[in-house]
């Protein structure tokens, strides 16, 4: 039955392009709340930057996946055309800024794992995923660097700075379970060599986690309770606020063009 | 008369030459196919298909880019142009020329230093930048994220001027 496994891997791919490309819009977003609000000039560019790249990324993973769906959306339908039960982004990247150690915590957590990932998906057997994820694991890896370094510097500064980064580590690790949960879609993309395991990268990146936090004077959170559900499109409330700001002018002017 | 093949090959070098009058949008020193930004060019008659790959993921220049792409060429006498974008394999400084760098040297901006190759470009460890002002190389990272997305901000400590640094990627 060619027909039929061909649509039921159309629909895999397209719910893991919606994954990989909800990542990087909704972090997208969230970093781009920070423009004109950074503590310093250079680190308001840096995440202006850093925000840039996501929606660049974004844009490429959801205009493939609109391709893939077939059903002619575009990527700007994908993003401001689905509420947030359709978004299937890990429940992290939608947390809230919080303070400045709260964003950075998120974006180590995050960026860890987007580099395994992105660098697996390199030899993706899909050559257009292969091409895409070639190009943002560039970008990741200055990413990394970012982060890693606001780490070692706020965990090893002050007192003031070291607590408040700990906290933000603390209050996020639940929420970090939930980018290797897998569904019926990864076994199937998995098999054809389009997508790495994710539930085998979750080792690697507790281990590289846990380097650069006891490098910066910090302690990984011990804690082993994780909050699910984004596989389903079940989120934390905040991603309606995020994408209600986010949508609110293809909402208020449908079709508008300029 | 020309052989069709001879009238081809003719045209694309034609058009070519014109991509080489398109400007980098933030990088005016530079023309688009100076910064590895063309990557192919067919022409069938009348119709032109370019080909071209963003420096970054996001990299806003991109419409501007296609849209003076195709406008240059119109104006040349090529009708139907359509430009797709490239993504593999991904742009990398390594494709900036000689002349390429020491353009945007003298425009203020020091080139990447390093190919992508050396592990040590990408981690930025051990990496001497020189001042595209004073030729100083006491000079020190301010920033890996700069006015643009290519770019890291970076200060001499000799001129004390602050520079753009064209990072490798």
């Amino acid at each position: 039955m060619p027909a039929m496994s061909e649509t039921s891997h159309t629909k895999a791919l397209f719910e893991i392009l919606l994954r990989l490309g909800d990542n990087s819009l909704v972090l997208g977003h969230r970093l781009s709340e920070w423009c004109s609000k950074g503590p310093i000039l250079e680190e308001d560019l840096a995440l202006a930057n850093i925000s840039l790249d996501c929606i660049g990324q974004a844009r490429l993973l959801l205009t493939y996946a609109g391709e893939t769906e077939g059903k002619g959306r575009s990527e700007d339908d994908l993003a401001y055309g689905r509420l947030s039960a359709d978004y299937r982004n890990a429940l992290l990247v939608e947390m809230p800024n919080g303070d400045f150690g709260v964003t950075i915590a998120r974006q180590l957590y995050y960026t860890v794992f987007a580099d395994l990932l992105y660098s697996a998906l390199r030899q993706s057997t899909d050559a257009q995923l292969a091409g895409i994820a070639a190009k943002a694991h560039k970008e990741i890896q200055y990413h990394l660097r970012h982060c890693t370094e606001w780490t070692l510097r706020l965990g090893d500064g002050t007192e003031e700075s070291n607590r408040r980064i700990q906290k933000g580590f603390d209050e996020l690790w639940a929420y970090t379970g939930d980018l290797f949960a897998t569904t019926e879609a990864d076994t199937q993309l998995v098999q054809a060599g389009i997508i790495p395991d994710v539930a085998a990268l979750q080792a690697a990146w507790k281990t590289q986690i846990e380097n650069i936090l006891s490098q910066a004077t910090l302690t990984l959170p011990q804690g082993t309770w994780m909050q699910k559900g984004s596989r389903q499109g079940i989120h934390t409330e905040h991603l309606s606020y995020l994408l209600g700001e986010m949508q609110s002018l293809t909402r208020a002017y449908p079709g508008a063009s300029w | 008369m020309m052989q069709p093949e001879q009238t081809i090959l003719a045209e694309t070098a034609a058009v070519w030459n014109i991509l080489r009058r398109v400007p980098d949008p933030e990088i005016p020193v530079l023309n688009v196919v100076e910064m590895g930004i063309v990557r192919s060019v067919e022409v069938n008659g009348n119709n032109v298909h370019v080909g071209i790959t963003p420096t970054y993921s996001g990299c806003p220049a991109m419409d501007v880019i296609g849209d003076e792409i195709k406008r240059s060429l119109s104006q040349n006498g090529f009708a139907e142009v359509s430009v797709k974008y490239i993504l593999s394999p991904a742009w990398t400084t390594d494709w900036l020329t000689a002349e390429a760098r020491e353009k945007l040297r003298q425009y203020g901006i020091a080139p990447p230093e390093h190919t992508t190759a050396e592990k040590a470009a990408l981690s930025g460890e051990g990496k001497t930048v020189t001042c595209p002002r004073c030729k100083s190389t006491h000079t020190h990272m301010v920033s890996n994220f700069g006015s643009t997305a290519c770019k890291a901000l970076w200060q001499c400590d000799d001129c004390k001027e602050p520079f753009d640094y064209f990072k490798c990627i």
